[in-house]
């Protein structure tokens, strides 16, 4: 089987198969990062750019790191020391990276939508790394790879995402995921944080954060993003993490088998308590880990096929 | 199409047990030796011949695979990319005698790439090479150190080895467009 | 003195219930008979025959001669912005729409606050216009929101209506003294209904859509809200209020109640707004991004009801040219607005075809009513002594929109590509020919 496109824009566009087929290639290339020599030959002489107009160490770093294992040359562009300081368009920032000829390039943007624009704009694959409040694609593969390697499966879970929905990208892209490979997402979130027709995307709205954990083999804490809040969309920080964040106390409501997934980074004390973060039901770690396969993966799977 | 059956069960059962035997004779024993096997029926082969290695000198070997897809020459150039396979290398290969083994000996680029994979994880003290058929037309300067059976082919036509594990038979068959 | 004869066409004039193969004759920009079989050198009364050197004969079998269209909502965007349209491209553009009259918005740079302005665009749309330019004034000094602009000025200076379109007047005691300062010189005041503390930073319809592109929706109260103030600004005051660009089933339910109470409103509808729902929006289309935005089907069909029970009286077309800076960019990022002057009739024939007007309900909403509105008394009918502003069309013909081939100086059109039934002809201003097909 082959992926058959050129770019990964988002989870909603791929099928079943399609993600399987990353899963089961990223779980290949886990063992290439505990190597002594963490690096193969694969995309030598590829050129692999890294565009982010926002800030991430996280994603950016497993990127890069994604690529340099595999010998591609990771070049990394941040919004504030390009010339998008300079007021130049992502349209012209576009057709200029594309005139020096890259193999890929992984965009991270404000703006949702912004990687559909890079793709048509460019012949090379598009990775998108996070869009706005749209989709973070390599994010859910990470999660899917995650509870895949941890529960053994996806199919028939139960999976309560909590928190700030309508600003959440992830959100967005593990819904699909998780429904798309058989399992039932339950998403909980005060109103003001709970997008409209969200239901739409194949999840059901819980509005008690105590009933979402009860029911969950998996439980996913978003990030409470504050930077995307033109107004407080809650009253105060410590009044959140009292409601809707996740402790010792709520915990003690969830599967004794539950596990926790976080996208990062973390707000300690608000969306979830240092114990539990720190706690064993925790893959925050793992997560990571499984983000550089999963990454080396999309390289390995929009480059590795034939060009046109 | 036409389908030539090359040898059967018994004759590849034969050719491993000859293979085991020169193994032990050229190394002069079978100290330090680890058995790597190309995926996915080098691995099956190089189960067997660890199996009748173990038998007949009584001793315990490491058995791995070792996959060269994402050492390829071919990487980017094919319509399709490779799967990519398991590579499990499980004692450390430093000074250790690497005996790859692969079904069939074509081109010689599937071993240059084991090779390089396997240069990766360490410095062995030598790399030989074991394959069921050699069926010529080498691309690269590669030698078998042990073959179960030559095999002259064309170009055009396919060899195919089936095993009990994988295909539910024993045989090695060739087939013509 | 040139003159004009129309042979042969199915002259739809509903003001004069005529819908009949009539020719209409116009002499000076003036309509002079309109009857069965006028001959083309028409005997004159004196004895002798008409002299035949200045007149132009145009055959009409088998097309649909109308009082010219008249759009109430088009941006010219000149003074100010010429790199988007200018009051000859927009013009050009409404003529090749089928419209002989519209109404320029005052969001230009200057804004059209003063007498001055108005003045500026009506000279320039003498010179250079194709059709006949009634300016809009402004409601407030720079569209602010703060303080009246000249608007007794404005109107003896040749505007037609005020209206901060595009601006929406948030505090609602300066739109009542707006609506009550306007009320003196029985001018139109046109609302752009919207609360910007619901809109916020929507930039598309709020719904499954907008949270499936993860883009934050504006929602239907947005509008609604608004509606319902400025109706009940209308009753307090007296003054006539139009609202613009009705988008939402809220805000024709709301324009119902306020007629049947026998309030001074009225509205309109733009095509896209009847045509598109917001799934043209998917993709991060920006040339579907519009304020008010695209709704849902609910609403699309609230709309089409309201156009066809009376509720909507007019179809105006928001023409909004937008460079492609402005639309080739994030979708967040990107202007709002589409041109719309050579759309508006096909896309307004679909409601034809589809039964929820006939043609002579269209003619209302698109020429007759406007007309009306803007107190235009000698347009919006064929009726002799009337000007000869009129639109031939042919309701079979088929096209296909290629936005490169549009008059209008921008492209910004959802409908590129799209496959259209029924085209102008002809578009005569003043008994001269100002577009043929």
């Amino acid at each position: 089987m082959r992926l058959k496109r050129k770019d990964i824009l988002t989870i909603e566009d791929l099928t079943r198969d399609e993600i399987e087929l990353i899963l089961s290639t990223a779980g290949s290339f886990r063992e290439v990062s505990e190597r002594e020599i963490k690096k193969v030959p694969t995309l030598r002489g590829r050129t692999i750019i890294n565009l982010f107009y926002e800030a991430s160490t996280r994603t950016r770093t497993s990127f890069e790191i994604a690529a340099k294992r595999m010998s591609a040359d990771a070049i990394n562009i941040s919004a504030s020391s390009s010339s998008v300081v300079k007021g130049e368009t992502l349209k012209d920032t576009a057709k200029n990276l594309e005139a020096m000829n890259p193999d890929c390039i992984v965009l991270r943007h404000p703006s949702s939508g912004a990687p559909d624009m890079l793709a048509r704009f460019v012949k090379c694959p598009v990775i998108n790394a996070g869009d706005g409040s749209h989709e973070h694609p390599s994010q859910a593969l990470l999660d899917l790879l995650t509870i895949k390697e941890k529960l053994g499966r996806i199919d028939g879970l139960k999976i309560t995402i909590v928190g700030d929905i309508a600003h959440s990208r992830v959100a967005r892209s593990n819904i699909y995921g998780f429904t798309k490979l058989g399992a039932k997402v339950n998403v909980v979130a005060a109103p003001t944080m709970m997008p409209m027709g969200i239901e739409e995307m194949g999840c059901t709205i819980i509005n008690r954060v105590e009933d979402a954990i009860s029911v969950a083999d998996v439980i996913m804490i978003l990030r409470v993003q504050l930077e995307r809040h033109k107004v407080p969309l809650f009253p105060s920080l410590r009044e959140y993490s009292r409601l809707f964040g996740l402790d010792k106390e709520k915990m003690e409501r969830a599967k004794k088998d539950v596990v926790i997934l976080h996208p990062g980074p973390i707000n300690r004390g608000v969306e979830i308590s240092p114990e539990i973060a720190d706690g064993p039901y925790s893959l925050i770690l793992d997560q990571v880990k499984n983000g550089v396969a999963v990454r080396m993966a999309l390289f390995y799977l929009l480059l590795g096929g034939g060009r046109e | 199409m036409s389908i030539k059956n090359i040898i059967d069960a018994k004759a590849i059962e034969r050719a491993l047990t000859r293979i085991a035997h020169e193994i032990i004779e050229k190394n002069k024993g079978l100290e330090d030796i680890v058995i790597l096997g190309i995926p996915t029926r080098g691995v099956h082969i190089a189960k067997r011949l660890r199996d009748i290695l173990e038998a007949t000198e009584g001793v315990h070997l490491p058995v791995g695979s070792v996959d060269a897809t994402l050492y390829r020459d071919d990487i980017g150039m094919k319509q399709d990319q490779p799967m990519l396979k398991e590579t499990d290398i499980p004692v450390s290969i430093d000074n250790k005698k690497i005996i790859i083994i692969d079904d069939v000996l074509f081109t010689g680029r599937t071993i240059r790439a084991a090779m390089n994979v396997i240069m990766d994880f360490g410095r062995p003290a030598n790399i030989q090479l074991a394959v069921l058929i050699d069926r010529g037309h080498r691309e690269l300067p590669i030698r078998p150190d042990y073959v179960g059976k030559n095999v002259p082919t064309s170009m055009q036509e396919k060899v195919k080895v089936r095993l009990k594990e994988i295909d539910g038979a024993d045989e090695v068959v060739v087939e013509a467009e | 003195m040139n003159k004009l004869l129309i042979k042969g066409g199915r002259v739809i004039d509903p003001v004069n219930n005529i819908d009949s193969l009539f020719d209409i004759y116009s002499i000076g920009g003036k309509i002079a008979a309109v009857k069965p079989a006028i001959p083309t050198n028409p005997p004159l009364e004196k004895g002798g025959r008409e002299d035949l050197n200045d007149l132009t004969v145009i055959d009409a079998t088998g097309l649909v001669v109308c009082p010219g269209f008249i759009d109430m909502h088009t941006h010219l965007r000149e003074p100010g912005y010429e790199y988007k349209e200018t009051i000859q491209t927009g013009t050009m553009a409404a003529a090749a729409g089928g419209f002989t009259s519209i109404a320029c918005m005052a969001n230009t740079d200057p804004v059209n606050d003063n007498a001055s302005v108005t003045r500026y665009i009506l000279k320039k749309a003498q010179e250079q216009g194709a059709v006949n330019v009634y300016p809009v004034g402004a409601v407030s000094k720079g569209l602010k929101g703060e303080a009246l602009a000249e608007i007794g000025e404005l109107k003896e200076a040749g505007c037609a209506a005020i209206s901060d379109d595009g601006r929406p007047v948030m505090n609602s005691g300066f739109m009542r003294l707006a609506m009550e300062y306007a009320k003196t010189f029985n001018l139109l005041v046109i609302s752009h209904c919207e609360d910007t503390g619901l809109s916020s930073e929507g930039v598309m319809n709020e719904g499954w859509i907008a949270t499936k592109l993860g883009l934050k929706g504006i929602p239907n109260c947005a509008e609604d809200i608004m509606a319902a103030r400025d109706i009940v600004l209308s009753a307090l005051t007296n003054c006539r209020l139009h609202i613009a660009h009705i988008s939402t089933a809220g805000s024709v339910e709301l324009v119902r109640i306020a007629k049947a109470k026998g309030l001074n409103v009225t509205a309109e509808a733009a095509p896209h707004h009847f045509t598109l729902s917001d799934e043209a929006v998917i993709g991060y289309n920006t040339n579907a991004k519009m304020s008010p935005p695209l709704r849902g089907k609910d609403d699309i069909e609230a709309l089409r009801q309201g156009l066809k029970h009376g509720t909507i009286d007019v179809i105006a077309t928001d023409h909004a040219p937008q460079a492609l800076v402005e639309k080739d960019v994030e979708f967040d990022k990107a202007s709002n607005g589409i041109i719309g002057l050579e759309t508006a009739l096909p896309l307004s024939l679909r409601l034809v075809h589809d039964n929820v007007l006939d043609l002579s309900g269209l003619i209302k909403k698109m020429s007759v009513n406007p007309a009306m509105l803007l107190g235009l008394d000698a347009k919006g009918t064929l009726k002799v002594g009337a000007d000869a502003d009129i639109t031939i069309i042919d309701l079979n013909k088929e096209w296909i929109v290629n936005a490169k081939e549009l008059k209008s100086k921008s492209r910004n059109t959802p409908f590129d590509g799209w496959k259209m039934k029924g085209r102008v002809v002809k578009t005569i201003v003043a008994g001269k020919v100002v577009y043929e097909a």
